[in-house]
């Protein structure tokens, strides 16, 4: 991914900033400009909780270009506890271990590299809730 | 609007073709085609394809292979709607001659997949979904496939065996299928001893990595009847979107433009699921031929399995499906297969099926399938003697 198409989703890919729906209260991420439920264009940029629980999760064995070296890996749907659904990988866990319905929390950490020279990228992962 | 029909078919096998082009097969397509229908003089060309910008670094097709097929000059565009180009070619050119607009034109579709090695590919594929939030964390598209496969099973209590089979039925059609890529039948174990790719979908389970091309020559039904003993017309042809991505989506289990776009076809056909003789659907992992079912109305939600374990999508079966074998046997060149599923259904309306020929042939639907339901594409077919 090039520098400026990095640097533009800096905010949401580090801190999980996704869009409300000020009409309907709608939350979506990634964020949009146009609630699709009641078309209200007026919407804002809103921190989403950090915590919820997977709601189905599959482990990435063959890899896309650029993430070879991370396989196996855990991808999942993340239910937040406002109900706003996350698509992100699992960190800090063993395929094995992951069940549907366990609780996780976001952390930011590195996503992959652009080869020798390219941008090191990072992102939102979720790791287990350890209570 | 006018009534449009298929006055000729042609195609390349499926497999991976190591020898030939991306020009190279959809020439062999088109001029097939042609000399099916037995016409010399096109006026549009529309070409299904998702993956020539990253796969051969090529775009412009349109422009490129009408000028390969011999007619530089006329209208020709590239169709790209993911895994659904194909089905949306069709659409587009359909349109074009029910408006009556042109009176004679090709949609067709084609894809070289074998010309980048499998993370290339696996990466191209995932540009279905969204490249900036989703294949971002590093998800493929079987992965996200995966993500409802796991879900189903959990919300449904559904065995693997239930849906893998699915595949079962697809090499069994493929076998008979002389331009299929896989013609070997193979067992439910060894689809579940089969690999991951990403679990809980096995290998075997998975469409294939394919080249190929397929043609159709559209026109009226009319010009069609003249050309053709055997026209089939499209009484049907719709199209609907979703969110791209499935964790946008209330329920993740619905493909919502398989409902909203087959709805419309059934209107527009005036049919129920009933009417139907045989179905050709996008079954890329053995899961979405379970949805298909289930959101094109041949049964209820969480039950679509149940006529896959009952043997009713073999070719004897209450409703056969992909009867010359699938994505995941036939093969699945991702821009042309929406074009075979026509090829495939036409063989069977027109009693050209050989083997694979069912009793009864006169009414088919085929769902054209882009991303992960982001975009489907559904046409009904009829048999006109």
């Amino acid at each position: 991914m090039s520098v400026p198409r990095y640097w533009r989703g800096i905010k949401y890919h580090y801190r999980l900033i996704g869009s409300e729906c000020l009409s309907c209260g709608k939350r979506y991420y990634p964020p949009r400009k146009v609630c699709p439920i009641c078309h209200s264009r007026n919407l804002r940029d809103v921190k989403l909780p950090e915590r919820g629980k997977v709601l189905t999760f599959t482990v990435i064995r063959v890899p896309p270009r650029g993430y070879e070296k991370y396989a196996p890996y855990v991808i999942a749907i993340v239910e937040l506890i406002d109900g706003t659904r996350v698509l992100a990988q699992l960190t800090d866990i063993e395929p094995e271990e992951v069940n549907i319905g366990i609780e996780v929390e976001a952390v930011l950490r590195k996503i992959c590299e652009n080869g020798e020279e390219g941008i090191i990228q990072y992102g939102i992962k979720f790791r287990p809730v350890f209570t | 609007m006018r009534r449009v029909a298929i006055a000729g078919i042609g195609y390349t096998k499926i497999g991976e073709l190591w020898e030939r082009s991306l020009r190279d097969l959809f020439v062999e397509a088109a001029l097939k085609a042609m000399d099916d229908a037995g016409v010399d003089k096109v006026e549009a060309l529309y070409v299904g394809n998702m993956m020539s910008g990253s796969l051969q670094e090529q775009e412009h097709l349109g422009a490129l292979l009408a000028s390969h097929i011999g007619r530089p000059g006329i209208m020709a565009t590239k169709v790209e709607a993911a895994c659904a180009s194909g089905g949306m070619s069709l659409h587009q050119a359909y349109l074009a001659v029910a408006s009556g607009l042109y009176d004679m034109v090709i949609a067709g579709g084609v894809e070289k997949m074998t010309d980048k090695l499998t993370p290339d590919v696996t990466l191209s594929l995932a540009m279905a979904d969204d490249r900036e939030y989703v294949v971002y964390s590093g998800a493929t598209f079987v992965g996200l496939n995966a993500l409802i496969y796991r879900y189903y099973m959990h919300k449904f209590d559904v065995k693997q065996e239930d849906i893998a089979s699915f595949a079962v039925y697809m090499h069994e059609n493929a076998c008979n299928t002389p331009y299929a890529q896989y013609r070997n039948p193979i067992k439910l174990e060894d689809i579940l001893r089969s690999p991951f790719i990403a679990d809980p979908i096995h290998l075997l389970e998975c469409a294939p990595i394919s080249d190929g091309a397929a043609a159709l020559v559209i026109t009226t039904l009319d010009r069609a009847k003249k050309l053709t003993d055997t026209p089939v017309e499209i009484i049907a042809s719709s199209a609907a979107t979703d969110y791209l991505s499935i964790h946008e989506r209330d329920d993740i289990l619905t493909l919502r433009a398989t409902v909203v776009a087959s709805k419309e076809a059934y209107g527009q056909a005036k049919l129920e699921p009933k009417d139907i003789d045989l179905l050709e659907v996008h079954d890329a992992f053995t899961i979405l031929g379970v949805l298909a079912l289930e959101d094109l109305g041949f049964a209820k939600k969480g039950e679509g399995y149940l006529l896959v374990r009952e043997g009713e999508i073999a070719r004897d079966g209450k409703i056969p499906v992909n009867t010359m074998g699938g994505l995941k046997a036939r093969g699945h060149p991702v821009g042309a297969t929406g074009i075979f599923q026509v090829i495939d259904a036409t063989l069977q309306l027109r009693g050209e099926a050989g083997k694979n020929q069912i009793s009864k042939a006169e009414t088919a639907l085929l769902q054209s399938t882009g991303g992960v339901g982001g975009t489907v594409v559904i046409h009904i077919l009829k048999r006109r003697d």
